[in-house]
């Protein structure tokens, strides 16, 4: 099949960069998106160009590399896929697809489609540790937890941090991922020491990074690879409202009686 | 005071005020309609419309506890501040994000987000440039269509909307009105962190027939002078419902 590439490409940080378009044409339907930017960059080098970059891992759709948004979506056309997992059947032949990289400030551009997503990290290391037992291992049915609520954590712990809830929200906001983190360890009795404090801190950290606001479009989580639920961010809500006006600030204050 | 200000720094604090504004906001808006139904109940045996004698209780509420207008002052006051810190926020938030996007997609695509929340600054901004109108134009009498007597508020409804333009505009703002509630009304819930997948459905639909009940009750009130189908007022000396000479 024949397709027309548009590719944002940009040589450096500091660089303005530009949409550029490129044509392909023997491309077989059963490839994969990557491997049909692989035959792009092939073509280029060929032609003496400087190779598109992209960032690529695992390529099955676990790692939460591959960030790119495709015809304005996220990891592309199909719902909870990555696009290491698109392949060029779900295109028509002559298509035209766009591919331009997470546009956030807080994700800036690094190359061409390769943005720092440390941002991601930093929100992690924010959350800090749980409190838990750690020597030998613990008798599996020590700590009861309810099935539901393990299956709950477990949908959140599906993130895979590819950041496409930030490239997807109208307003880049982080909040189905720092909502995410911050439920798969405040659902579980292991994650509840730290339950406020972590909510709170995480979310200072994502405030500071400087994404946008969450307005509530449920974008994020129309176009999450994982599909997950804004009911996290309902969750985080709670809790970093909770943190904030309920929890007790000074517990060992002083108290008088009148 | 600390929290507050901690909490009014994030993003989430600024839409945790939005949300307790709205639901401000969101009653008077719910007191209003059922007020304005009252030009449905009809007039009293000396010939008063209920719907006046709502209007001078709205005034002397309270009396003689509080001086007369003191209660709807301070509801005023209330509503006024609410709807500056409703705006002020939002105002904030919408400048954040813009700053969290300073490269816009050539092409932008949306799975989910619907017209209604994606065009809530716009909605807001009509029913803001409206709320001063229908204050001019209904509470002072600043800018007159047809006739305008403070306190005749029957008569008042009925020389405007038998003007089909100054009906038809009304209608119109009131449905530019439930897109913004119906959007709204749900994600404060969410907003708030109340929203869970149990109560997801009987919130949404909650924020919808609430939204259509309430724009349902506004509309009426515009057609039914239009279409003729209310009793043509009747003239009488303000004394009778005042009590003053």
């Amino acid at each position: 099949m024949k397709i027309s590439l548009h590719v944002w490409r940009q040589s450096s940080r500091d660089d303005r960069g530009g949409m550029k378009e490129y044509q392909l044409d023997d491309i077989s339907p059963e490839m994969s998106f990557l491997e049909m930017m692989d035959c792009l960059n092939e073509q280029l080098t060929q032609n003496g160009e400087e190779p598109v970059a992209f960032d690529h891992d695992c390529r099955e759709g676990v790692c939460g590399m591959c960030s790119m948004v495709i015809n304005g979506e996220a990891h592309g056309p199909k719902a909870e896929t990555t696009t290491c997992q698109l392949y060029m059947r779900h295109f028509e032949d002559g298509a035209q697809i766009y591919i331009e990289p997470w546009r956030s400030s807080a994700f800036p551009v690094i190359k061409d489609l390769v943005v720092d997503r440390s941002a991601f990290d930093r929100i992690i290391q924010a959350g800090g540790f749980i409190s838990n037992h750690s020597g030998p291992k613990p008798e599996p049915n020590s700590i009861p937890i309810e099935p539901e609520i393990a299956e709950q954590a477990l949908d959140a712990a599906t993130c895979i941090g590819c950041g496409a809830c930030v490239a997807a929200c109208p307003n880049g906001s982080a909040m189905l991922f720092t909502a995410a983190k911050a439920s798969h360890l405040g659902l579980l009795p292991q994650g509840q020491t730290e339950r406020y404090s972590r909510a709170k801190t995480m979310v200072n950290q994502m405030e500071e990074e400087g994404f946008g606001s969450c307005r509530n479009y449920a974008e994020c989580e129309a176009q999450c690879p994982k599909g997950i639920s804004i009911a996290f961010i309902g969750q985080l809500n709670s809790d970093y409202l909770k943190a904030s006006l309920v929890e007790p600030v000074d517990r060992r204050g002083e108290m008088h009686s009148q | 005071m600390n929290r507050l200000q901690a909490l009014y720094a994030t993003t989430i604090g600024k839409k945790f005020i939005a949300a307790i504004t709205g639901i401000i906001l969101f009653g008077f808006i719910l007191g209003h309609v059922a007020g304005n139904l009252k030009v449905f109940t009809g007039a009293t045996a000396d010939g008063i419309p209920h719907i006046d004698e709502y209007a001078h209780f709205l005034k002397i509420a309270g009396a003689p506890l509080v001086p007369e207008q003191f209660v709807l002052w301070s509801a005023r006051s209330v509503l006024l501040i609410s709807l500056i810190l409703h705006m002020t926020v939002v105002i904030q938030l919408a400048l954040i994000s813009a700053e969290a996007r300073p490269i816009s997609y050539v092409k932008s695509k949306k799975r989910a987000a619907s017209l209604p929340a994606l065009w809530m600054m716009f909605s807001g901004l009509l029913i803001l440039g409206f709320v001063i109108f229908h204050i001019l134009h209904f509470t002072t009498g600043t800018i007159v269509i047809g006739e305008f007597n403070h306190g005749f508020v029957y008569n008042n409804l009925e020389s405007s909307f038998s003007n089909p333009l100054v009906g038809i505009g009304y209608i119109l703002v009131m449905l530019v009105l439930g897109f913004h509630l119906n959007h709204g009304i749900w994600s404060l819930f969410q907003t708030l962190g109340l929203d869970n997948p149990d109560r997801n459905k009987f919130l949404r639909l909650t924020a919808t027939g609430l939204t259509i009940a309430i724009i349902a009750g506004f509309i009426s009130i515009p057609l039914a002078f239009m279409t003729g189908a209310m009793p043509d007022p009747v003239s009488y000396p303000h004394e009778l419902l005042t009590g003053h000479r």
